[in-house]
């Protein structure tokens, strides 16, 4: 499948979104809302969830499957809010012990002119720095689409899995058409030069799994993931300095040229 | 610090000036982009590059170095560190290739040490000129290099930030850096010791949303475009005509995301008198 046709697949409405994985690899989930600053973000979705018998942080980024449901979450763009509401809980999870699993599906953070005034770019740099920092362990799952920083702000984990056609890319391939090709129909030549596909970012280092699609909503394919989650959160909290590994495993990309 | 005034009414010149920094260099006449004056350039020159309007014309990353540190203290570091292609994308290697020879430099921030009224500092600036001070792997590299050794070496930093962004061209690398900064300047943080980022005209996208908006004290310079997404993008998202002064500096004092804005021609009195204001006296 060409690099376009898997953005076309990671954008279906028909896809999983967060809420289906939180409610099937989850055995209770309780949501939490706001940022207690200004307001609750529905594009971001967050609460406690149990994972076997461990507690977890889960945050999603949720797109909504119906028109009143894509309405009602902004089609999964975030505003400064939603990042706040994400931050307010991790920093939860850090103080009860709590790992933090969260999962990933934006086409990039709410362009709005309120958004704007209200510290987009504030919102993600504080999320990016207070993550690096979490004592707990964190995993990243990018179940659709990763657009940017709206992506990355929840995505400085410990391990970042990615779905099999999720894609995770620095700019939407239509927008890198329109300002590199000037024509935004170009999309699909952007899309393969961005190297925006899973297999891309695992040979990039930025993955570190490629979650199989094969039975995708079923609760075999939840079961799985679920297990893997619970696997890997284990291993992971069995190492000490996870800030200190985190930090180096985002030092680590790219050195420039010396 | 006190509040200082303008008069000048910024708009946005991120989208006017189509996204291209203007060179400054010859002898020519020069209209001031706001009041549409023309002068000679010594005019604007002997004024630190601003028109009597109040309008800031961007400067050059050594520009403005030599504007901010004690004469002769600037000493570069990681000047070896340049930008490669990580991801053969097409055209890049030519683009990159004309961003150092219209720049002169070989990425898009220049980092060292330098002394502003003989307190020491860890010193970037950004630079308009290649490719519009877009953040790839190098410029990421060079920054968190920065950080990394003026924690190590108990150093503030003072950082000049204009930018179009993560680049393109090095697409999830590029994404990266913005996670690779922000750690960086963390740790630089646990260890008590100051970070001043001063927002230049224009700072927008990935910058914003990583070191740009992690500094200590945050200063901008008067009628600078500060933001994430790029206003005409906002625009067409929202269908809605953009507020007077949406994304400038003083729209960003006014919501409370920067500290101060200073002029020009007062910033190196700002940076010192904040520099001796972080002395540890406990």
């Amino acid at each position: 499948m060409d690099a376009y046709s898997r953005v076309r697949t990671a954008r279906q409405t028909a896809r999983p979104t967060a809420y289906d994985y939180i409610s099937s690899c989850f055995s209770s989930f309780m949501e939490l809302h706001g940022d207690r600053c200004y307001g609750d973000d529905r594009a971001i979705i967050g609460g406690i969830a149990m994972l076997d018998d461990m507690p977890v942080t889960a945050i999603g980024i949720e797109k909504g499957h119906t028109a009143a449901e894509r309405v009602e979450h902004s089609f999964g763009s975030p505003e400064p809010e939603g990042y706040r509401k994400a931050l307010r809980l991790m920093r939860q999870a850090a103080k009860f012990r709590r790992p933090v699993i969260t999962f990933v599906d934006t086409a990039g953070a709410y362009c709005g002119i309120g958004a704007e005034e209200r510290g987009q770019g504030a919102a993600i740099a504080e999320s990016l720095m207070e993550m690096m920092e979490l004592p707990v362990p964190a995993i990243a799952v990018l179940i659709g689409e990763g657009g940017s920083g709206g992506a990355l702000a929840l995505a400085v984990a410990d391990r970042v899995w990615m779905l099999e056609n999720a894609v995770y890319s620095v700019i939407s391939p239509e927008g890198c058409a329109s300002i590199l090709y000037k024509d935004p129909a170009m999309a699909d030549i952007a899309a393969e030069n961005l190297r925006l596909t899973a297999a891309d970012a695992l040979s990039l280092g930025v993955c570190e799994r490629v979650i199989s699609e094969e039975g995708i909503g079923t609760d075999a394919f939840y079961g799985r993931l679920a297990a893997e989650l619970a696997g890997e959160i284990r291993r992971l909290a069995a190492e000490d300095d996870l800030p200190g590994r985190r930090y180096k495993r985002f030092r680590a990309f790219g050195s420039g040229d010396e | 610090m006190r509040e200082i005034r303008f008069p000048y009414q910024p708009h946005n010149r991120l989208e006017a000036e189509g996204r291209t920094a203007e060179p400054l260099h010859g002898e020519a006449e020069k209209t001031c982009p706001n009041c549409h004056v023309t002068m000679k350039e010594g005019f604007f020159r002997s004024r630190g590059w601003t028109c009597s309007c109040g309008y800031h014309f961007r400067l050059g990353a050594r520009q403005r170095i030599a504007m901010i540190a004690d004469k002769g203290s600037f000493q570069e570091l990681f000047e070896g560190i340049g930008c490669r292609d990580p991801l053969a994308f097409p055209g890049y290697g030519e683009k990159a290739a004309k961003a150092r020879a219209v720049s002169g430099e070989r990425e898009s921030v220049i980092t060292g040490t330098a002394c502003i009224d003989g307190m020491p500092c860890a010193l970037f600036a950004m630079e308009a000129g290649f490719m519009m001070g877009s953040m790839g792997t190098a410029c990421g590299e060079k920054i968190a290099r920065l950080f990394e050794y003026a924690a190590g070496s108990g150093l503030p930093v003072i950082g000049f930030t204009v930018s179009g962004g993560a680049r393109m061209q090095e697409g999830l690398l590029s994404l990266m850096q913005m996670a690779k900064t922000s750690g960086a300047v963390r740790r630089h943080s646990r260890q008590g010791l100051l970070y001043i980022a001063v927002l230049t005209d224009p700072t927008t996208g990935g910058v914003t949303a990583s070191f740009a908006m992690e500094g200590d004290i945050i200063l901008a310079e008067p009628g600078a475009t500060i933001g994430f997404a790029g206003a005409r993008v906002v625009a067409q998202t929202t269908r809605q005509p953009l507020p007077k002064g949406f994304q400038s500096a003083e729209s960003l004092l006014e919501h409370g995301f920067i500290d101060a804005i200073v002029p020009r021609a007062m910033m190196r009195k700002a940076l010192s008198s904040l520099l001796a204001m972080h002395r540890r006296v406990i």
